[in-house]
């Protein structure tokens, strides 16, 4: 019997209209976990880098991690894999909500998309009946509106709905797939899943999920709710207010917005506005907030309330976390009843909350530049909010500037020319980020920007302190109870690091602790991503429930497998290899691994240089970032190894690249 | 038939809608707690809770199993209460041919609510301890109710069937029954 995953795939090809269900080798989970580590696998062997984004050979997989359904406290992820448009490397996109646990239910723990439908569909999942079905009549309709209508039409309110949009329709290269109150968002997977002609996927599952070590299991999974409870009680002090608790930031639940209002940039990622929070804002802002949220709503299984349902007066209700309450509202310079409005219009088209609103802004910018003109936009309104629900009309729609503002900034700022890539200026690996721009280089925060291959910052960073606390009484008092450190020596890190002096950024902590406390920052965000795990209980917050220590026990009682904290760290560090792997092989290379320009002032090359090779050496990889034939061996992949040989990525005496590939090439 | 005065433990589930987030925590461990092996297997179809759920409507109601009923309501009713529409069914706790809720996927047999019964006894129900937005409390409280005469599983079972089939055909079928056991008995005999 298999244990916490269901061993079966959904394979469906969508050009044949064939629906397959496969069986899974259970070692595959023992090497690779689940979730993101076998969908790397999967895409690893089956899309080779000469396959397009929207080729129908791209995979898109929906996978639910290893422990979703299971009693382990908020795990509900899903992981979105797939070649993304934008970026043209590996995109993982991920959701929390109800879908996850709901597929496995179902009796499924991946379902695979190949080849594109004629016509527009959805799939049905019904435990052993799984249909496609047409869904023309659900062309153009809103994500959350599809949901509710799938539901209908099927008549089972229980079902669980993933949908696109009509911006993932026109293959907007920041399409979301929304599902709820959650969407995978990043990298502009909801975009391949319209290339695919595949509007949904509802499924309703009514079958067990089994448990190796029932009573031990549950037993840790008390443990993990008696945990929460204490930190809930007992925020962390001397950190803002949306750091202090576990669950991702606490947007929907606290009004204060000091820090994001002014330390964020406003507009295209330009203007800082120091004194911004004032306390007719916060009066304001609070009561739009109160009158508008209904209530705060939970994922599956999670005593977290990060979500919120928003009804605004005369719009249809929507959903609603974290950061997304802010972006539109600071990109249009403009105020939270603004961005609250057009976040509900923007949710129904499906985009990404953190590119969409940058991409506005960015087209208004050259607007103001003349850069582009009254040519490009006929019939642009003179009113501010006006012209981002104009632009997002057009973009959704590819229409006019709409179709190259619709790929993002990098690639909108090479087809328009004219110097327009000078403010495209907030990418990293042609992705925008979040809207950041500071002094005094953080080189912890260099080396995730630099090497994330979610290529997102709130999707590497977590558990070790933004900042240094001022006092060495307040960092004693910290360490004390920090259980979660995977070694104690990350107690002394944090003891001895100061905001000024000697111990103090740029050059402490120094090179050999950044990379340390890099590694380990990422190493559990690639964990939750196979378990399924949401990043607040776990990667994201200080002092979380889930860490090194307990997360191998949850593998072997839940899952049966033996597993220990070494075995943990090496599937990890074996799966978070090989997405590299795929990344390298797409033509990723250390040239691409930077921060945008402008986010520190004050930058230290050198210094900057030493970070990087360091970090490589520790994670095995070469000066070019390519893991190694050695580190390769010791990961059981040397079928990567291979593979990078016969393609001269890497040659047989040297681990030296000889060749660039697809990644760095231009849009054709 | 009277009985005398008896104290009798009254244990109550207060449900708060306001509270409630609908993570669906309950579900999860009421259905693993009534696996057997205990807590070996989960799957919230199987729960004695269900969260009664629209979230554009905001309607979060939990409801525990109770009784079985062989009819569906003739009618139903919707109730408004602060404004927000309920379905009768949202504030019912009959497993009822109208829903899939309160039953037993595989074979369709009605689930019941027993407050997490074990031996030794738990604190609260799971689902109450699992409710950390205090959504779900346990309360027990004792009342005075008149001694009822325990009726027996037998006359239980009989009861429902005469409500499904009347009174008249289970006596003739037990009569029919008890006929042919006598034929079966005779013929037996002559084998000895």
């Amino acid at each position: 019997m298999r244990y916490a995953e269901t061993g079966f795939n959904l394979e469906v090809d969508l050009t044949k209209g064939s629906i397959e269900r496969v069986e899974t080798d259970p070692r595959l989970t023992e090497l690779y976990l689940g979730g993101l580590g076998t969908n790397a696998k999967i895409l690893w062997d089956r899309v080779p880098p000469e396959v397009e984004p929207f080729s129908p050979d791209n995979l898109l997989i929906f996978a639910a991690g290893l422990l979703c359904g299971t009693p382990a406290i908020g795990c509900n992820r899903t992981i979105v894999s797939t070649i993304s448009p934008q970026t043209r490397l590996m995109a993982f996109s991920m959701m929390g909500g109800f879908w996850a646990p709901e597929l496995k239910y179902a009796g499924y723990d991946k379902v695979i998309f190949r080849g594109k439908s004629p016509n527009l569909v959805y799939l049905w999942i019904h435990n052993d009946k799984v249909e496609l079905r047409d869904a023309s009549h659900l062309q153009g309709k809103g994500a959350v509106e599809t949901e509710e209508l799938i539901r209908q039409e099927l008549k089972e309110p229980k079902a669980q709905v993933a949908s696109i949009g009509l911006a993932g329709e026109n293959r907007v290269y920041f399409a979301s797939i929304e599902q709820g109150r959650s969407s995978a968002s990043r990298g502009g997977i909801g975009a391949v899943m319209g290339d695919k002609g595949l509007k949904a996927i509802a499924v309703r599952g009514t079958e067990d999920i089994n448990i190796a070590q029932p009573a031990e299991f549950l037993e840790l999974c008390n443990e993990v709710l008696a945990y929460i409870k204490f930190r809930e009680d007992k925020p962390i002090p001397g950190v803002m207010p949306i750091l202090a608790g576990l669950g991702s930031p606490q947007e929907m639940k606290i009004h204060d917005e000091k820090w994001h209002t002014e330390s964020f940039m406003w507009g295209n990622s330009r203007h800082r506005r120091r004194d911004f929070w004032t306390e007719e804002v916060e009066k304001e802002w609070t009561e739009t907030m109160e009158n508008v949220r209904t209530r705060l709503i939970s994922c599956y299984n999670c005593p977290l309330k990060c979500a919120a349902t928003i009804s605004i007066p005369g719009l249809p209700t929507y959903m609603m976390k974290c950061f997304s309450k802010l972006t539109y509202t600071m990109a249009a310079m403009s105020n939270l009843d603004f961005g609250l409005k057009i976040a509900q219009r923007a949710t129904e088209y499906g985009v990404d909350a953190f590119s969409a609103p940058q991409v506005m802004a960015f087209a208004l910018e050259l607007y103001e530049n003349d850069i582009l003109t009254d040519d490009e936009m006929p019939g642009l309104p003179s009113d501010n909010e006006e012209r981002f629900y104009w632009l997002l009309e057009r973009i959704v729609r590819r229409e006019g500037i709409g179709d190259a503002l619709a790929n993002g900034t990098y690639w909108a700022a090479k087809e328009i020319g004219k110097g327009a890539e000078a403010y495209a200026h907030n990418n990293i690996k042609k992705h925008e980020q979040m809207p950041l721009k500071l002094s005094m280089l953080n080189p912890i925060y260099f080396l995730m920007y630099c090497t994330g291959e979610k290529i997102n910052i709130t999707q590497i960073e977590g558990q070790f302190p933004q900042m240094p606390f001022p006092e060495r009484k307040q960092r004693e008092e910290f360490v004390k109870d920090w259980i979660q450190v995977p070694d104690e020596k990350f107690k002394q890190y944090f003891l001895d690091w100061e905001l000024r002096g000697e111990n103090s950024f740029p050059y402490y902590p120094t090179v050999e602790m950044c990379c340390d406390i890099v590694d380990w920052q990422e190493r559990m965000h690639y964990i939750d991503d196979a378990l399924g795990m949401c990043a607040g209980l776990s990667s994201f917050p200080l002092k979380p429930p889930y860490h090194i220590h307990n997360y191998p026990k949850f593998i072997s009682l839940g899952a049966g497998i033996d597993m220990d904290e070494g075995k943990l760290t090496q599937a990890a560090k074996r799966y978070r290899t090989l997405v590299r792997a795929i990344n390298i092989r797409r033509g990723m290379r250390r040239k691409d691994e930077k921060p945008p320009e402008n986010h520190w002032k004050k930058r230290f090359p050198e210094l900057e240089t030493k970070l990087l090779d360091e970090y490589y050496k520790l994670k095995g990889w070469n000066h070019e970032g390519i893991p190694t034939k050695e580190s390769l061996h010791e990961l059981d992949l040397d079928y990567v190894s291979e593979d990078f040989i016969k393609r001269g990525i890497l040659t047989e005496s040297e681990d030296v690249p000889s060749k660039e590939a697809s990644a760095g090439k231009e849009k054709d | 038939m009277k009985g005398d005065k008896k104290k009798k433990i009254i244990k109550t589930i207060k449900i708060d809608v306001d509270k409630c987030t609908g993570c669906r925590a309950c579900e999860v461990v009421c259905s693993a707690f009534h696996a057997a092996p205990k807590y070996s297997s989960n799957n919230p179809a199987r729960s004695r809770i269900r969260v009664i759920c629209d979230p554009l409507t905001d309607v979060y109601v939990p409801v525990y199993a109770g009784e079985y009923t062989a009819a569906e309501c003739a009618g139903r009713d919707r109730y408004t209460i602060d404004g927000k529409e309920y379905e009768e069914c949202a504030l019912c706790r009959a497993s009822c041919p109208s829903r899939d809720i309160f039953k037993e996927p595989d074979s369709g047999l009605p689930l019941k609510c027993d407050m997490c019964e074990s031996d030794p006894p738990l604190e609260e129900p799971m689902c109450v301890q699992w409710c950390l937005t205090d959504a779900l409390t346990y309360e027990e409280r004792e009342e005075e109710v008149e001694e009822e005469v325990e009726r027996e599983e037998m006359e239980i079972g009989l009861e429902s069937l005469a409500n499904k089939y009347g009174l008249q055909k289970i006596m003739d079928t037990v009569a029919r029954m008890s006929m042919s056991k006598k034929g079966k008995d005779s013929t037996a005999k002559k084998e000895d």
